[in-house]
């Protein structure tokens, strides 16, 4: 809508003649929205009278501003339209149930951790949920994968498919078809990353595609191509551990355990995401996964559905299982001490 | 003698006829008063105050005292705080909590939510709503009083007007659309725009129009509060900023130099992570030393969270 033209706008008569008769029809109405935010400079370009300028603006934010839906008009319509009432069950019971069902559509949910913590598992175990048939739990479409870090495995895909669902796996064909839906997108600079970011839009449109996963992210993904194909995106992040802290965990500093162990926040917020804050407001769930002592930790750190819960998981051989579906809440999101030493050290 | 000939700077001229002011002899015949009109004098004002003390709760006892009672009516409040902070939970339970009824001491109102970074989530709207009703219920078990509590989650979330805004033009057109919109919909109580920073963090060159625009967002929605007497709420996000050789926690934009400087009573609060506090309360009316009183607001995330 911002970007229609002026011409297309189907202003009242007496207003779309005063800007054809300055051959103005070709100008975007976002230009006039921002540029002319004061009336005035508008009057001395239209020469007409204020009360109309403030009538032709009003006009034309009515139209490029998009319509509005009450709450419960957008949840029927979630529900109605949308396979699983808009979410993508991960099978891990209780993320499910924090998640209100699972990954939500049309957000971008963001995945936290140090190296081997899982996180391509999770991608890889989502990936094939979402191209699972719709009668088993999935959706019933195509994915977008895109490898950063050429971590991709269809190996262990194919494995995690086995042993989850066997009865899909061992039939005949079927493996294929599964995993002929998920396409793997392997670019090597930043560069090619946009321009596959871009080229994505049209073919999300083009193969039903009902999932996109990036792994790593290295750059911002505009919120608004969730929103704009109503899929759910996930992307993953790495960290960087805060050395600045003293109790900084490395494995090799474990004698300080105990005393980190007692103090639940510090023990949790040792380590910062390494995208900083303006990514993360971007993002609209971020779960960050952790390993401490041989127990992984996956925690929902952020998430407009749920309290910060943290819940240990192992990772066999059909994927992430979780150890018990009762997170335990946290009792901040990352303490207020830790964030302040983020900042020291940049 | 016509008011766009006189000698005079470009924007007098401009705010002469916006006012109504097109020749001289018009400008001769007016009074003092007749020219500074809109005036009110401090008295009518603590009058009207005290008439339409109008707040809107924020589910918690010691948050509404920090504000001095909740959100109030013709006012901008300002909400920022790092992410996962609980910023989107307060703009979705400050939107059912304006439709508690007039009997159970809310305002009944309805709620405009401008959503910028697509967080809303319907699901969370029906479990706070649903919650919310079964709170009034329990009201009036409490009391053994006549009201009838007839409102369901359902109708809840129907007094909600959710807009999805996708880029930093639609913001600004939305803006300009409410004047509109909240006069076609009287009962709207609450206008919460969550985030105002996120369009205008990216992908905006021009500084100084951005600048420009956001006073004028800033200004059309001071005056939104006032003209219609309801709550404008802005979330908005934080980011660092170096000063006194040290990095600190600030609100992105600096919006709040903006406010700051034109808005005569708005306060603004930073959420701290550590218990979710508010670290800063900045109010024309509020005392500083609010902070330190703070102990206990554990409740805060309770209430946020179950």
């Amino acid at each position: 809508m911002a970007n229609k033209l002026i011409s297309e706008m189907r202003l009242p008569k007496s207003i779309a003649n005063i800007f054809a008769a300055r051959n103005i029809t070709t100008a975007k109405a976002s230009e006039f929205l921002l540029k002319f935010h004061s009336k005035l400079e508008l009057m001395k370009l239209l020469d007409v009278e204020l009360s109309e300028v403030r009538s032709a603006l009003a006009l034309m934010s009515e139209i490029v501003c998009p319509p509005y839906q009450t709450a419960l008009l957008l949840m029927e319509q979630r529900a109605a339209t949308e396979h699983l009432g808009g979410h993508l069950p991960t099978r891990l019971k209780g993320l499910d149930a924090a998640l209100c069902g699972g990954v939500p559509f049309g957000v971008v949910t963001e995945l936290v951790g140090p190296p081997g913590t899982g996180k391509t598992q999770f991608c890889l175990k989502l990936s094939l949920l979402a191209a699972l048939p719709a009668h088993y739990g999935g959706l019933d479409g195509g994915v977008i994968y895109i490898d950063v870090e050429s971590t991709f495995s269809s190996r262990r895909m194919i494995e995690m498919g086995a042993s989850s669902f066997p009865e899909i796996f061992h039939s005949k064909g079927m493996a294929q078809e599964m995993a002929g839906r998920i396409l793997v997108l392997q670019p090597t600079s930043l560069s090619e990353f946009t321009e596959s970011l871009e080229k994505i839009k049209v073919s999300l449109l083009q193969n039903q595609v009902k999932l996109l996963v990036i792994d790593s992210m290295a750059a911002l993904v505009p919120g608004s191509l969730a929103e704009f194909s109503r899929i759910p995106i996930v992307v993953t992040n790495q960290v960087r551990p805060q050395s600045h802290d003293e109790s900084c965990l490395y494995p090799f500093q474990v004698p300080k355990m105990d005393r980190i162990l007692k103090d639940r926040t510090r023990y949790y917020s040792h380590i910062v995401a390494v995208l900083g804050f303006h990514w993360a407001h971007a993002v609209t769930i971020r779960l960050v996964l952790e390993a401490k002592s041989g127990q992984r930790f996956m925690k929902v750190e952020k998430s407009p559905t749920s309290p910060p819960l943290a819940f240990p998981f192992t990772i066999n051989p059909s994927g992430i299982s979780l150890l018990t579906d009762d997170g335990t809440e946290m009792a901040a999101v990352t303490s207020l001490k830790a964030v302040k030493n983020c900042i020291d050290q940049f | 003698m016509e008011v766009s000939k006189l000698p005079i700077s470009a924007t007098q001229r401009g705010k002469l006829i916006s006012a109504g002011y097109t020749s001289l002899s018009s400008i001769c015949s007016a009074s003092s008063s007749d020219i500074s009109r809109g005036t009110q004098t401090a008295w009518d004002m603590l009058q009207e105050e005290q008439e339409s003390l109008a707040r809107i709760t924020t589910s918690c006892a010691d948050l509404d005292n920090i504000l001095g009672g909740g959100i109030g009516c013709r006012e901008v409040t300002e909400i920022g705080g790092v992410p996962g902070i609980g910023k989107t939970q307060l703009g979705i339970q400050l939107a059912i909590n304006v439709q508690i009824p007039v009997e159970f001491g809310g305002l009944g109102g309805k709620a405009i939510y401008i959503d910028t970074e697509g967080s809303f989530m319907v699901e969370r709207a029906l479990q706070i709503a649903g919650a919310c009703v079964e709170d009034m219920l329990e009201y009036t078990r409490f009391l053994r009083n006549d009201c009838q509590v007839k409102t369901q989650p359902k109708d809840i979330l129907e007094n909600i007007f959710y807009f999805r805004i996708c880029s930093y033009t639609e913001q600004s057109a939305v803006i300009n659309y409410l004047d509109k919109f909240v006069s076609e919909h009287k009962d709207v109580k609450v206008v919460i725009i969550d985030s105002i920073a996120f369009h205008f963090r990216h992908g905006f060159v021009d500084l100084a129009l951005r600048t420009r625009v956001l006073s004028g967002i800033a200004l059309k929605l001071m005056n939104l509060a006032k003209k219609f007497s309801l709550a404008v709420v802005l979330l908005n996000q934080v980011t660092t900023k170096y000063t006194e050789g040290s990095f600190q926690l600030c609100l992105a934009l600096g919006f709040r130099k903006v406010k700051r400087m034109i808005s005569p009573s708005p306060w603004e609060m930073l959420l701290g992570s550590q218990l979710r506090f508010p670290l800063e309360v900045k109010s024309s009316y509020l005392p500083k030393t609010v902070r330190s009183t703070l102990t206990n607001l554990a409740k805060f995330i309770i209430i946020f969270i179950t």
